[in-house]
């Protein structure tokens, strides 16, 4: 699948956008500096990055003018439904916003917003892995952990930019970097068990079982429909070498695991501007990790309609 | 709404694609062009179209495969389009309402006022029967040739969709599936026509005829089992034949 510039700025900006808010709302009334300041800078910076994202989402669409259209059928599609939620979301995060930053209170109806807030966070985030989870004919999507990884991703994310904001306000921050710290172990654990889990299946559509002709024989493609390229294959046909698909996964462990995880682990132990540097150079290390995770998480992805043009999925990957 | 019809429509219009007698000349993809390029709403946009890198939207192409092996392999022509599938994920999956299953007949359309064109339809589609135009930013797609097929100010014969009125070797039949009368389910019947892909369950309404089996016996052909011996045998022709072929 072609990994697209704005899908993935929007599913990672907004996913560490979610994550962060999800964890401002859920702290607010206790575990958080209630400062106006400190809500400022948190919020500000979850809302920025939720809204980047959904405008980044806006700039590949054929219609943007249109996108309003696009929360109407939630009731069939996930991706009406991460649109209906992204807005409502919206609705508690500003009440919680007022409330921490113009009244300086986080308490009773706010801690409620807060709440609501991040139930419509994690809510925007599973709608968002759905889309991918539900669609059949991309079997490395169409998996058990699709949705929670984006879950486990945006948590991550969330938790090393909140172990940030708060090394910066000088408050608090062991639950933070150890929730940052447990976050990205799992969130790398499940996709280890994920890229194994798709390396191990054996793909149940073949390009005998998409024409209907395997009685025959194997099926060969011999002549293409086109001899230029078209929508399908720049969409759906993007292939990746094997050898750059394994190096950019060793990266993405490598920051993920020893950026977003070491860094956080050694700024746990870490005060003043050490602790700092260490919990922002985490935040980027972990974030860098996502960005690439996202980029394989499309350009390793394959559709069964490439297998009209000769290509098995499983060895899709074996070019380039 | 992108919700399926609630009941089964009572019609299944779609196609039955003949393999066997498929000779892969491609005039029923020019003609869905040509038709689909004048009709209803908008032209099926190129990029390029004259110059080295041409691309655009078609709604129908055929593929050509090679099946089998050695003395037994064979060629296969094979014309693609959308399938009008019972559990069509690209209706679901819509968030504007653009896609929809018409419950009348079954026919899968797009309303292309409706599409933002974000694409997410065509990932859902397994057999990739939808192409995004890139001209006019809006999902395009078969639609069964709805503005012919409905449309009393043509003769009826041509009544039919473009690629079935146009096939040279009578390899595409239009009618209804869910009409055991019909003469595409009949044809389905008789020929042991297929789902693509079943394993999806998408339950395409579109059936495929496969190829008849290769006729190697002589009297597949009508001539006789074996060659009469051209040589006499016995007698004085055979004694003179033998004599003369030392």
């Amino acid at each position: 699948m072609h990994p697209s510039p704005s899908i993935i700025l929007f599913t990672s900006a907004a996913g560490a956008g979610y994550g962060l808010l999800f964890l401002l709302g859920l702290g607010a009334a206790q575990l958080l500096p209630p400062t106006r300041e400190f809500g400022l800078a948190g919020l500000a910076l979850a809302l920025t990055l939720i809204s980047l994202g959904l405008v980044a989402s806006l700039a590949h669409l054929g219609h943007p003018e249109r996108a309003w259209r696009a929360i109407s059928q939630w009731r069939s599609s996930w991706l009406s439904r991460e649109g209906a939620l992204a807005l409502l979301t919206f609705l508690p995060a500003l009440a919680l916003a007022f409330g921490w930053v113009v009244l300086e209170r986080t308490d009773g109806w706010f801690a409620l917003a807060g709440v609501l807030a991040a139930l419509g966070s994690a809510a925007t985030v599973w709608a968002t892995g759905m889309i991918y989870a539900s669609l059949k004919p991309v079997r490395e999507w169409h998996r058990p952990l699709t949705a929670p990884l984006y879950l486990a991703f945006a948590l991550m994310s969330g938790a090393l930019l909140l172990h940030l904001l708060l090394a910066l306000f000088d408050a608090p921050r062991a639950f933070a970097g150890a929730l940052a710290l447990v976050a990205t172990l799992l969130a790398f654990g499940l996709k280890a068990i994920q890229w194994q889990g798709i390396a191990a299946e054996v793909p149940a559509s073949t390009p005998e079982t998409a024409t209907g002709l395997g009685e025959l024989g194997l099926v060969r493609m011999i002549e293409p429909p086109h001899t230029q390229t078209n929508y399908l294959l720049t969409e759906l046909g993007f292939r990746l070498g094997r050898k750059h698909a394994t190096r950019l996964r060793l990266l993405a462990y490598g920051l993920g695991l020893g950026g977003g995880a070491l860094l956080t682990l050694l700024a746990l132990a870490a005060t003043g501007w050490p602790a700092l540097l260490l919990t922002a150079l985490a935040a980027a290390g972990g974030l860098a990790a996502i960005v690439i995770e996202r980029w394989l998480f499309f350009a390793e992805a394959t559709h069964t309609a490439m297998l009209y043009y000769g290509r098995r999925t499983g060895v899709a990957q074996a070019g380039g | 709404m992108t919700s399926l019809p609630a009941t089964a429509p009572p019609k299944r219009l779609g196609l039955v694609i003949d393999l066997d007698t498929c000779v892969g000349c491609q005039a029923c993809v020019v003609h869905c062009k040509e038709w689909n390029t004048g009709g209803y709403p908008a032209p099926l946009s190129d990029q390029d179209p004259y110059g080295a890198s041409a691309r655009g939207a078609w709604l129908n192409r055929v593929h050509g495969f090679e099946v089998g092996d050695g003395a037994d392999s064979r060629t296969v022509h094979f014309p693609k389009s959308c399938l009008h599938c019972e559990d069509a994920a690209c209706v679901t999956v819509c968030p504007t309402g653009a896609s929809y299953k018409r419950a009348e007949d079954g026919i899968v359309l797009v309303d292309e006022e409706l599409c933002i064109g974000c694409g997410l339809c065509a990932w859902a589609c397994p057999y990739g029967a939808r192409e995004l135009d890139a001209g006019e930013g809006v999902m395009k797609k078969c639609t069964l040739c709805i503005d012919r097929i409905y449309n009393e100010s043509l003769e009826e014969v041509d009544r039919i969709p473009a690629c079935v009125r146009t096939c040279p070797t009578g390899a595409r039949h239009f009618g209804d599936l869910a009409d055991p009368a019909s003469l595409a389910a009949r044809l389905v019947a008789e020929r042991g026509g297929h789902d693509l892909m079943p394993e999806m369950g998408y339950r395409p309404t579109n059936q495929y005829l496969p190829p008849r089996p290769r006729r190697t016996a002589p009297g597949h052909l009508g001539a006789p089992a074996a060659l009469e011996p051209a040589a006499p045998q016995g007698g004085f022709l055979a004694w003179l034949d033998r004599v003369l072929s030392d």
